[in-house]
């Protein structure tokens, strides 16, 4: 990537994270979010992070983007999970064992149902 | 802009999405337009409003009527009764017992965020996330249309005070170190995060390290200088592999290095890390550290903003203060002196942590008071239990009883009310906690994290945490209190730095507040919360027990006898008071007296 010399250059940046994510939510491709902090890693958020891949692997799931965020405030319901179909609102999964992550991966990423059951309010 | 009589706010969360959110949105707008309603009636769509349970959902303003199982099918008939008519429809009206889902938690609409704005939402991994949400635009404006000077007014204007505690405000700050004389001159950041059930610096740091960097560079810029270091625990590992990956990606697109943004600007950040002590959060302590000493404070004057950093003037920030720069730059200092109240602008995050029903990581307005942080955001004390104190500031901070609980927050009334904002720590204690014990406890930590540098703080904690022990041992004698007292105070007027200066904090707090329990220990022998160990008694009530033998089986010392199905008797010569004969109990027969 250039490096940035002007505020034109920070501006067109800027532009194209933004188109980038459109495209993502536009194409109607999934984000699995997987909350990666400190408390997030502490509750077996990396065995949730396997078991999502795994799954993915496993189910040659196509379209969909597994990435990490920090702690977003809740660490009680750590392992969280976040997940965003195309431009629906992001749904917040709490307490994410593997087996938890696998049955969203199986109803909601693929087959769009929300696991209610695990979804948290934040 | 068009002005709206009424606005109707729709929940669109996932729970009523799925019950019809969106059907009913485009229901109320065909409606409003069949009545010619629409140029009246806006129609907006929301997050949760709380009743998502009987969604779909729905606030109409400005009556704040809240409608709940609102169906297309009956939009016609609302429409007309509420918007034509102006009457309540009361079948639609949300039950005025409130009904809070117990798996979702009750909504914190009193959070504000402007510090933790990204966290949770931005790949903390990814330089481009930030870039999306604005990153950097602040130190674009501030190297292309701003002179040192204006940031450090702007900074000023904003109100915002250290929020390493002490509560410093920081355009002043900045001001001394730019006037300070010298060519040299050094930016550090304290990412030192060590008060016990504190973790907001973490937090920032793993999710958006990129607005601590960006924060970095403005001071950088404004008390001109071209090296900074961060200064973060090792106890903090995915923080500082965040941060490093966060620096390498800023290094990359020249947004650290020389010549920033083509402004001929030159600066560049390290990260150091601490080796596990206490008190290298205190600055000048965490200034010999990076110059590779021994981490020990020294006498202040003179300060760091005028000899800091191998001599040379130097800013020391904290972790959120830096992260509220750019939100202040791009935004105005009008706009964040909007928040807090006279003296304390902004918001603070705290670490909600205890026997709360939520505990987890907050950012509130200052002003805001404890009822509201404890209650309302913290979902209030686990089991229903009554409240009995918040421990605030960390081990230097002080406990802050019921009577507190409207105060509003800030720097000015909570020293009023004992105890210091300090990082942020927030221990909410139940009516089940022993005072005393937790005095003792904080003492211990203090007690075991000073440096040893000045007598004061190395012999007089020591001493506190013995008489501590010695009335939580049942062992306390006539006088303890007064000796206490005097200790406190001496420790106070002649300790180095802030960890010796405030280390008394919390047996000063809970004597103010909780000086009978302190006498219930030493004159009647007595732990009124029924914690400390020597001064309990666990027996076995005689009509509650069936004589099953569990409690006799499984006590780790033979304590009790007594033969099947006959009553049992603990003796307390024997008992260590471990209490496993409670918890294995199935008849609650097992009481402490």
């Amino acid at each position: 990537m250039p490096t940035i010399k002007s505020l034109d250059d920070l501006k067109r940046i800027r532009e194209e994270a933004l188109e980038k994510r459109k495209v993502k939510t536009a194409s109607g491709q999934v984000q699995v979010i997987v909350g990666m902090g400190t408390c997030g890693i502490a509750a077996g958020a990396r065995d949730a992070m396997k078991a999502i891949l795994e799954t993915i692997q496993n189910e040659n799931l196509e379209g969909v983007i597994v990435t990490q965020t920090g702690c977003i405030g809740l660490c009680e319901k750590e392992p969280i999970v976040q997940v965003v179909v195309g431009d629906q609102p992001k749904v917040t999964y709490g307490k994410v064992s593997p087996e938890v992550a696998r049955q969203i991966m199986q109803e909601h990423v693929k087959n769009g149902n929300v696991v209610k059951e695990y979804m948290i309010q934040v | 802009m068009k002005y709206y009589r009424s606005h109707v706010l729709v929940c669109v969360d996932p729970e009523c999405l799925q019950k019809g959110a969106h059907e009913l949105v485009d229901a109320l707008q065909d409606e409003l337009v069949a009545t010619g309603l629409i140029d009246e009636v806006q129609v907006l769509e929301t997050s949760r409003i709380g009743g998502c349970s009987l969604g779909p959902e729905m606030m109409v303003y400005p009556e704040g009527v809240h409608y709940v199982g609102v169906t297309p099918d009956d939009v016609p008939y609302l429409v007309e009764e509420h918007f034509l008519k102006g009457r309540l429809v009361n079948k639609f009206q949300m039950p005025t017992t409130k009904v809070v889902d117990e798996e979702l938690g009750a909504p914190t609409q009193k959070e504000v965020r402007i510090v933790l704005r990204n966290c949770g939402k931005i790949d903390p991994e990814n330089i481009e996330d930030y870039i999306a949400e604005d990153g950097y635009q602040a130190l674009a404006k501030v190297l292309t249309e701003m002179t040192p000077e204006e940031v450090i007014d702007t900074v000023l204007r904003s109100g915002l005070r250290g929020r390493g505690g002490a509560g410093f405000p920081t355009g002043k700050k900045w001001q001394f170190t730019r006037q300070a004389p010298g060519e040299i001159k050094y930016v550090v950041c304290n990412a030192d995060e060590g008060d016990p059930g504190a973790f907001m610096n973490r937090r920032v740091l793993e999710g958006d390290p990129h607005s601590v960097i960006e924060g970095m560079i403005i001071a950088a810029y404004a008390i001109g200088a071209h090296q900074g270091y961060i200064y973060c625990r090792a106890e903090y590992p995915v923080a500082v592999s965040t941060l490093n990956i966060a620096i390498q990606q800023a290094r990359n697109l020249g947004l650290l290095g020389k010549d920033i943004l083509g402004s001929g600007f030159d600066f560049d950040l390290e990260v150091r890390m601490g080796a596990g002590a206490f008190v290298c959060g205190e600055e000048t302590a965490l200034i010999a550290s990076i110059e590779g000493r021994r981490g020990e404070p020294r006498p202040r004057p003179p300060f760091p903003a005028v000899q800091g950093l191998w001599n040379k003037p130097t800013n020391v920030n904290n972790v959120e203060t830096y992260a509220n720069i750019p939100q202040i730059i791009l935004k105005g200092a009008e706009w964040y002196a909007g928040y807090g109240t006279e003296k304390s602008k902004g918001t603070k995050t705290f670490a909600l942590a205890g026997d709360l029903n939520h505990t987890g990581l907050i950012e509130v307005p200052l002003g805001i008071t404890l009822r509201e942080i404890i209650y309302d955001v913290g979902g209030g004390i686990k089991d229903g239990k009554a409240f009995k104190a918040v421990q605030i500031g960390g081990p230097m901070g002080g406990c802050v009883p019921a009577e507190y609980l409207d105060l509003p927050l800030d720097y000015e009334s909570l020293a009023q009310a004992g105890t210091i904002m300090g990082s942020g720590g927030m221990i909410v204690l139940d009516e089940d906690t022993c005072m005393v014990d937790v005095a003792r406890y904080f003492m211990d930590f203090t007690q075991d994290e000073s440096c040893g540098k000045c007598t004061p703080c190395r012999v007089g904690t020591r001493r506190i945490l013995e008489i501590l022990t010695r009335i939580c041992d049942g062992k306390g004698q006539d006088g303890d209190i007064e000796l206490l007292e005097n200790l406190c105070q001496e420790i106070r007027t002649n300790s180095l730095c802030g960890l010796g200066q405030g280390a008394p904090n919390p047996v000063v707090s809970t004597l103010r507040y909780f000086r009978d329990e302190y006498e219930a220990h030493i004159y009647e022998k007595r732990c009124p919360a029924k914690v400390c160990r020597s001064l309990i008694r666990y027996e076995i009530l005689p009509d509650a027990c069936t004589g099953c033998t569990v409690c006799a089986r499984n006590c780790p010392v033979n304590a009790i006898s007594g033969e099947r199905r006959q009553t049992h008797v603990i003796d307390p010569d024997t008992c260590i008071r471990c209490g496993i004969c409670m918890q294995v109990c199935n008849f609650n027969a097992v009481v402490i007296e």
